[in-house]
């Protein structure tokens, strides 16, 4: 008889092992996936707290907390430019800076599928745990649950985020005023682009790469340069409205902006930047690139007397260097997106109906 | 993008639009219709109309094979894989046409059919290979364009002996629905539908050639110009119609040259004769019952016929009774004149099946045009 290794635990099998039922048991087989993939990928004081919650300090005077969630479903999950794990960071720490907040905190919920391949789960949980220190918002908490083959699709990622807002800023959806101008932070579509190229039904050759970026740096940058109209106290200065032009593209961000704010945009085809690869995608398969997803560009709405200043802010920092101005917002009792076309005609832009593509993010 | 934005080109738009300004006179009015859903489409995402005169009105044709596929043959799609449970491949576009008993193709899938988008009827035949214990049914829709793709799987399925594999055959023709338009009580009678010609299709006629036309143009007095999908294409093939207009000429001119000529893609034309006959008479969603208007399979390769193989039988469906998709597709009406379109039928709820595609006449006016209805700050 071998001699007993007391409390000998083999280590977790990361080439060749799969998630099975027992890795959501809650039971050993989960301790050990928690400690030896995900609290090591993520590894940080908050975390190692080891409870149930974790305890945060508190903000500074002033400053209001900023929620936001967002669940990850994206087909396939490893495309050019990313894959689930950094897009489940980068989608949850936009949602919260776009509010003009500083992204402070992130949670992480996992829905394996069983039979996934534990090697595909180290690398999207490496990739987050990435995304994560570069974007200096820490994964502070998670959870972990198994489905059984076929219930699941791999892994499905919720992510929920928190961050500080400063006092007295507000770039909520209702804030764009008739005369406002229309800036989007570059190209559109690559995002969407990039994945739809690699579906399995319809894989095409295309260099085009994901977009997807944790857009919080610039986001700051543009409000150190443009506050917004509510810590100017001007109404006819500042930034009105941030928002991440994520599933239903450009288009749909535009029509949630006008509804909510209760006016209409007129768009200028020629203002857009698309990239030709995507231009050709988009031809081919028949769609429009305003409707297509985007996981690093945001749409702003900002007073005209600032615009040309935000836009020099917004083109001096790498991920806002093709910036442009597309639109202008109207008084429209109808709330329309219009555009004019490039071909001298003028047309709407409506609402996505149905879906263009499902599981985009 | 090469070769794509050479006729999008907005300056080239503006001088056309001062030429048929010009030539069209003030006198009188100019309906043309564009019988294909990709012509409706250019004209309503570019916005052409704005570039026309108020005299020169374009009439949305029947061409959006979604559009014309009537209730009863996707009633058939869902009973196949619903009930025979078969894997169901079909075109993006066909997956929210509105079925029986508020049920789609999507509607289905959610109840537990196992229906799949494919780009290619290809993809149906790898799908069928992939799935050797399934039958796999390939939901085969569209005007002469898309219909040499199915009679190539057709054949390939005949060559490899694919046993699992068929065709639920809905391609219809290009001539009969034109020729079913003009026939048609309200064209015929003088003054109540003037149409005085058609922009032509474009991918239709790069397979079957711009020779079918000829007998349109000359048996009933109208002229048809030949018109590439992009929106340059489209003024061009106005222009023209306005000048045989003036001149009093009805022929068939191609505006489209550099993919259509006369006889067609002739090889296409012997694979889709060899695999298809015509059927005696075919229900169109909004013109109803047409005579040899559409293809079926022939009976040497009825082994790869869905309808022959489950036995399934046709049953005709009548559109909401609201609904003016017929008159709306023949030109008589226009989408705005539907009582229900914009309030419950949208592209998002569609009654209809002109609101069904993005190409039919009133999914194209709701997307693109609707704000013409209202008044608007222009900005």
């Amino acid at each position: 008889m071998g001699e007993v290794k007391r409390g000998y635990v083999r280590p977790l099998d990361v080439k060749n092992g799969r998630i099975d039922m027992s890795h959501g048991s809650g039971g050993k087989a989960m301790a050990q996936l928690i400690e030896e993939l995900f609290a090591r990928a993520f590894n940080n004081e908050l975390l190692a707290q080891g409870n149930d919650g974790t305890v945060l300090p508190a903000l500074q005077a002033g400053e209001r907390l900023v929620m936001a969630t967002d669940s990850h479903v994206v087909s396939p999950l490893f495309f050019k430019g990313g894959d689930i794990g950094c897009l489940s960071v980068h989608g949850t720490v936009n949602d919260v800076a776009v509010m003009g907040a500083r992204p402070l905190y992130l949670a992480a919920g996992f829905i394996l599928e069983e039979g996934f391949p534990l090697s595909e789960l180290k690398k999207v949980v490496d990739s987050m745990a990435a995304a994560a220190r570069e974007a200096g918002v820490p994964i502070v908490t998670g959870d972990t649950k198994v489905v059984e083959q076929g219930k699941g699709d791999g892994v499905f990622i919720t992510t929920t985020g928190v961050g500080a807002l400063p006092a007295g800023r507000d770039l909520g959806g209702a804030n764009a005023r008739p005369g406002d101008v229309v800036i989007v932070s570059g190209s559109i579509g690559d995002h969407g682009t990039a994945i739809m190229s690699q579906r399995e039904s319809l894989a095409f050759d295309t260099e085009i790469e994901s977009d997807t970026a944790c857009l919080h740096n610039l986001i700051e940058t543009m409000l150190a340069a443009v506050p917004s109209t509510s810590e100017v106290g001007n109404a006819a200065r500042g930034i009105r409205v941030i928002r991440d032009a994520t599933r239903g593209g450009v288009a749909t961000t535009l029509n949630e902006i006008a509804k909510q704010s209760g006016v209409g945009v007129m768009l200028n085809e020629k203002g857009f930047v698309i990239k030709p690869q995507v231009d050709a995608a988009c031809e081919f398969l028949g769609l429009d690139p305003l409707y297509v997803a985007n996981e690093g560009k945001i749409v702003v709405i900002v007073a005209r007397e600032d615009a040309d200043a935000l836009l020099a802010a917004m083109r001096a920092h790498p991920q806002g260097k093709d910036a442009s101005v597309v639109g202008d917002v109207l008084e429209d009792p109808h709330h329309f997106v219009q555009m004019r076309t490039g071909f001298g005609g003028r047309r709407i832009v409506d609402w996505l109906s149905g879906e263009q593509l499902p599981r985009i993010c | 993008m090469k070769y794509v934005e050479e006729y999008r080109d907005g300056d080239v738009a503006q001088g056309l639009a001062k030429v048929i300004a010009a030539e069209a006179r003030p006198d009188r009015g100019y309906h043309f219709m564009e019988f294909c859903g990709g012509h409706t489409h250019a004209i309503s995402r570019y916005g052409v109309t704005d570039l026309l005169p108020p005299n020169v009105r374009m009439i949305h044709g029947p061409g959006c094979p979604v559009c014309v596929l009537p209730i009863g043959r996707v009633d058939q799609a869902i009973k196949l894989a619903l009930e025979n449970n078969v894997i169901l491949c079909t075109y993006g576009d066909c997956l929210r046409v509105p079925a029986s008993e508020s049920l789609s193709l999507l509607k289905a899938k959610a109840r537990g059919a196992d229906i799949r988008m494919v780009y290619s009827c290809a993809d149906a035949l790898k799908v069928a290979r992939e799935n050797p214990t399934r039958e796999v049914v390939f939901f085969a829709i569209g005007f002469e364009t898309t219909t040499p793709p199915t009679a190539l799987a057709i054949k390939q399925a005949a060559t490899e002996d694919l046993p699992n594999f068929s065709v639920l055959c809905c391609h219809v023709l290009t001539p009969s629905a034109i020729m079913n338009i003009l026939e048609s009580p309200e064209v015929r009678e003088l003054g109540t539908v003037p149409i005085d010609g058609f922009v032509g299709p474009a991918h239709v006629s790069t397979i079957i050639g711009s020779q079918p036309y000829e007998f349109f143009a000359e048996e009933y007095r109208k002229p048809v110009v030949i018109a590439g999908f992009e929106p340059l294409d489209v003024m061009q093939a106005i222009l023209m119609l306005v000048r045989q207009v003036n001149d009093g000429r009805s022929e068939v001119e191609n505006e489209f040259t550099r993919a259509v000529n006369r006889e067609g893609n002739t090889r296409a034309q012997a694979l889709v004769a060899e695999i298809f006959e015509l059927r005696k008479s075919f229900e169109w969603r909004g013109l109803g019952e047409v005579p040899y208007s559409a293809l079926c399979i022939r009976e040497a390769f009825g082994k790869w016929d869905a309808e022959r193989r489950f036995n399934t039988e046709y049953k005709a469906v009548p559109d909401n009774k609201a609904c003016e998709c017929g008159a709306i597709l023949r030109g008589v009406k226009k989408p705005t004149d539907c009582k229900i379109f914009g309030t419950v039928c949208t592209p998002e709820n569609p009654m209809g099946s002109c609101m069904v595609s993005s190409e039919g006449a009133c999914a194209a006016h709701y997307t693109y045009g609707r704000f013409k209805d209202v008044e608007i700050v222009a900005g």
